[in-house]
């Protein structure tokens, strides 16, 4: 039986090297798509749905956490998820996150033995993995904990007011005006109840200034004010969507972020 | 080590007591003995009893130059903390110069009626008796005394001037090892040596080539964090080094283009000072741009000034997320300008003004003392 893997690596040698010692270490994989940056990897592992992904951290585009964090919130329900397997140099906060939470990982340079181990867990795991498609509880919970950890960063200052040029004048945008920030490419859209502004930041760097009480990531490509949230309605892919007060179009929360919603 | 220890917080170490008890008495004992000896010649005194009260003034006066000397840097300290001085108990001249004077005069004094109480005797000078003895006496002891004083000042200036140098060495040593860690960085050799390892096995000639460029990599590390300078040639080859390892790691995404003119390869140069430069154009510009690019090194003279220039391709300081640790590295090669050239030196770092787009860091060094 053969199992379908993609390999996500920037440096070309490592790629090859880490595809030989595959090819000893498991003889039944099959490497569908080997790619060198994190948006290739996410477009390749959703066309291809490989059954396991070795994702690099350090990558051009986007790091192989937010391949894995856009895999869980893009794959389509019904398929089977594939297993994740993170390739690290060296990044204690990283490899200290990984081991705190059973997730696969394998250390560059890449040692024979480890790898075979490595094999081995994947092995087990796919065997005992239930048919039902989508990521299981498990792995959501995981990427969770991946994603709230982030890598040794400093607390940024908290923003007030958005600064949002267009052409000559700079709109002050208060912060507690905004309804929702929603990512585009490199910019971020800033809505207000009556206003739309594109700052130039990407949503990654304006997180770590927001207050995250008040402003709750639903989707990596979102961010919304808790307040602003009228209604959330949940569906069986496990995705949620969500009304808003002030805004009249639908908001939806992935899977990663469902636990968010919950009666209490 | 010094005295001071003797008020600790953990209490007083009866052993520190007594060191600095002996470290008194060895200065006030002698020179008792010294003026015990002078007097007796002088006046024909018997050399015992003269002694008890040489002794006895002898060490009121150290005393009083020690209570005031303690006292005063104690009470000044709180209002100066960074002074060096004061914490070795030195509170200046301008303090102790009119208070030695009158621990002589008021040391002399009671030191005398204690001889005298011991002794049984009366040979305390009255201040209306014999003008000469007398004065001759005083002159004595306040010469004495500001001879004890000027030895406590060189002591005291002595521990500061260990304690300044102690903080130096500690200063250079840390600064040192964060050039070293710097450059060591553990991500970029351990992706080497993954390289290195794949390339033994697929391509052992290739794997020869890198492992000499990373021999000379390391070699070069770890000697400039030893060396004050080194040839501007020798800067490019390390650097030289550095690109060939990240252009195996990178394949056809790094270029690398060197411009090196023969008349400046000699120049002495600060070891290393452009690595910090190099690494934030693979790591913040080229690196996390999905096509890669081009890093231009380039030397050139402007009049008496040398001019290195950094260039790459990558992704630019707007497009660049805040606080990714550039930072630290433009810190650290402005902080070791500022330290060896002063204001003659500089640091520049603008947007490249071409359609490639990128960033450009400029040094600019005095050519005549390069080599300090």
């Amino acid at each position: 039986m053969t199992v379908r893997a993609l390999i996500a690596e920037d440096e070309p040698l490592l790629l090859e090297g880490l595809r030989a010692e595959l090819r000893t270490a498991w003889p039944e994989l099959e490497v569908v798509a080997a790619v060198p940056d994190g948006d290739s990897a996410l477009q390749q592992a959703l066309q291809q749905r490989p059954e396991v992904c070795f994702l690099d951290i350090r990558m051009p585009g986007s790091s192989g956490l937010e391949v894995a964090q856009a895999l869980a919130e893009d794959w389509p329900e019904g398929e089977p998820f594939p297993l994740l397997v993170f390739i690290s140099a060296y990044d204690q906060y990283a490899l200290q996150a990984f081991e705190a939470q059973a997730v696969d990982y394998i250390v560059k340079p890449v040692q024979p033995e480890r790898l075979a181990a490595c094999v081995q867990r994947l092995r087990a795991r796919l065997s005992e993995r239930a048919a039902s498609g989508g990521p299981l509880p498990q792995t959501l919970e995981q990427l969770r904990a991946l994603l709230a950890a982030p890598a040794g960063a400093a607390p940024a200052a908290r923003l007030e007011v958005i600064q949002a040029s267009a052409g000559n004048t700079v709109h002050m945008v208060p912060v507690d005006e905004v309804v929702y920030f929603e990512a585009a490419d490199k910019y971020v859209r800033v809505i207000t109840a009556d206003k739309e502004h594109l700052i130039r930041i990407s949503l990654k760097d304006l997180l770590p200034q927001l207050d995250g009480q008040r402003f709750w990531q639903v989707h990596r490509g979102t961010v919304v004010r808790a307040r602003s949230i009228a209604s959330a309605v949940r569906h069986e892919s496990g995705k949620v969507t969500l009304t808003l007060r002030e805004r009249p179009e639908r908001l939806t929360a992935s899977r990663l972020y469902a636990h968010l919603f919950k009666g209490m | 080590m010094s005295a001071g220890s003797v008020a600790g917080p953990r209490g007083i170490d009866p052993r520190d007591v007594a060191l600095w008890l002996w470290r008194e008495l060895r200065i006030g004992v002698p020179i008792g003995l010294v003026a015990a000896t002078f007097v007796s010649v002088m006046f024909n005194d018997p050399f015992g009893r003269t002694l008890v009260y040489s002794w006895c003034i002898g060490l009121s006066i150290q005393l009083l130059i020690e209570a005031g000397r303690y006292g005063l840097a104690a009470w000044m300290r709180p209002g100066d903390p960074g002074n060096v001085a004061l914490r070795e108990h030195w509170p200046g001249w301008r303090w102790m110069l009119p208070w030695s004077v009158g621990a002589a005069v008021v040391g002399y004094y009671s030191g005398s009626l204690l001889a005298d109480a011991i002794t049984g005797g009366h040979y305390t000078h009255s201040p209306f008796g014999n003008l000469r003895a007398l004065s001759l006496i005083l002159m004595l002891s306040l010469g004495l005394t500001l001879a004890a004083v000027w030895f406590f000042y060189s002591r005291s200036r002595m521990l500061t001037l260990q304690t300044l140098t102690e903080a130096a060495q500690r200063s250079a040593a840390e600064s040192q090892l964060k050039l070293l860690q710097s450059q060591l960085e553990p991500h970029m050799l351990f992706n080497t040596l993954a390289n290195l390892r794949v390339l033994i096995a697929t391509d052992p000639t290739r794997a020869q080539a890198m492992l000499d460029r990373l021999i000379s990599f390391l070699r070069a590390t770890l000697s400039a964090s030893r060396s004050g300078s080194h040839a501007l040639a020798d800067e490019f080859a390390h650097l030289g080094d550095y690109l060939a390892l990240m252009a195996v790691r990178m394949g056809p995404r790094l270029a690398v283009h060197v411009d090196l003119p023969d008349a400046l390869r000699a120049l002495p140069v600060p070891p290393l000072l452009l690595q910090p430069l190099v690494e934030n154009c693979i790591h913040h510009a080229l690196e996390p741009k999905v096509q890669g690019g081009r890093i231009d090194l380039s030397a050139a003279r402007d009049g008496d000034t040398l001019v290195l220039r950094v260039r790459d391709t990558g992704i630019g300081l707007s497009q660049a997320p805040p606080g990714n640790g550039t930072k630290f590295g433009l810190r650290q090669v402005r902080e070791r300008l500022a330290t060896l050239y002063g204001t003659r030196a500089s640091l520049t770092l603008e947007e490249a003004s071409s359609d490639e787009g990128g960033t450009l860091a400029t040094v600019r060094l005095p050519l005549q003392q390069s080599a300090s």
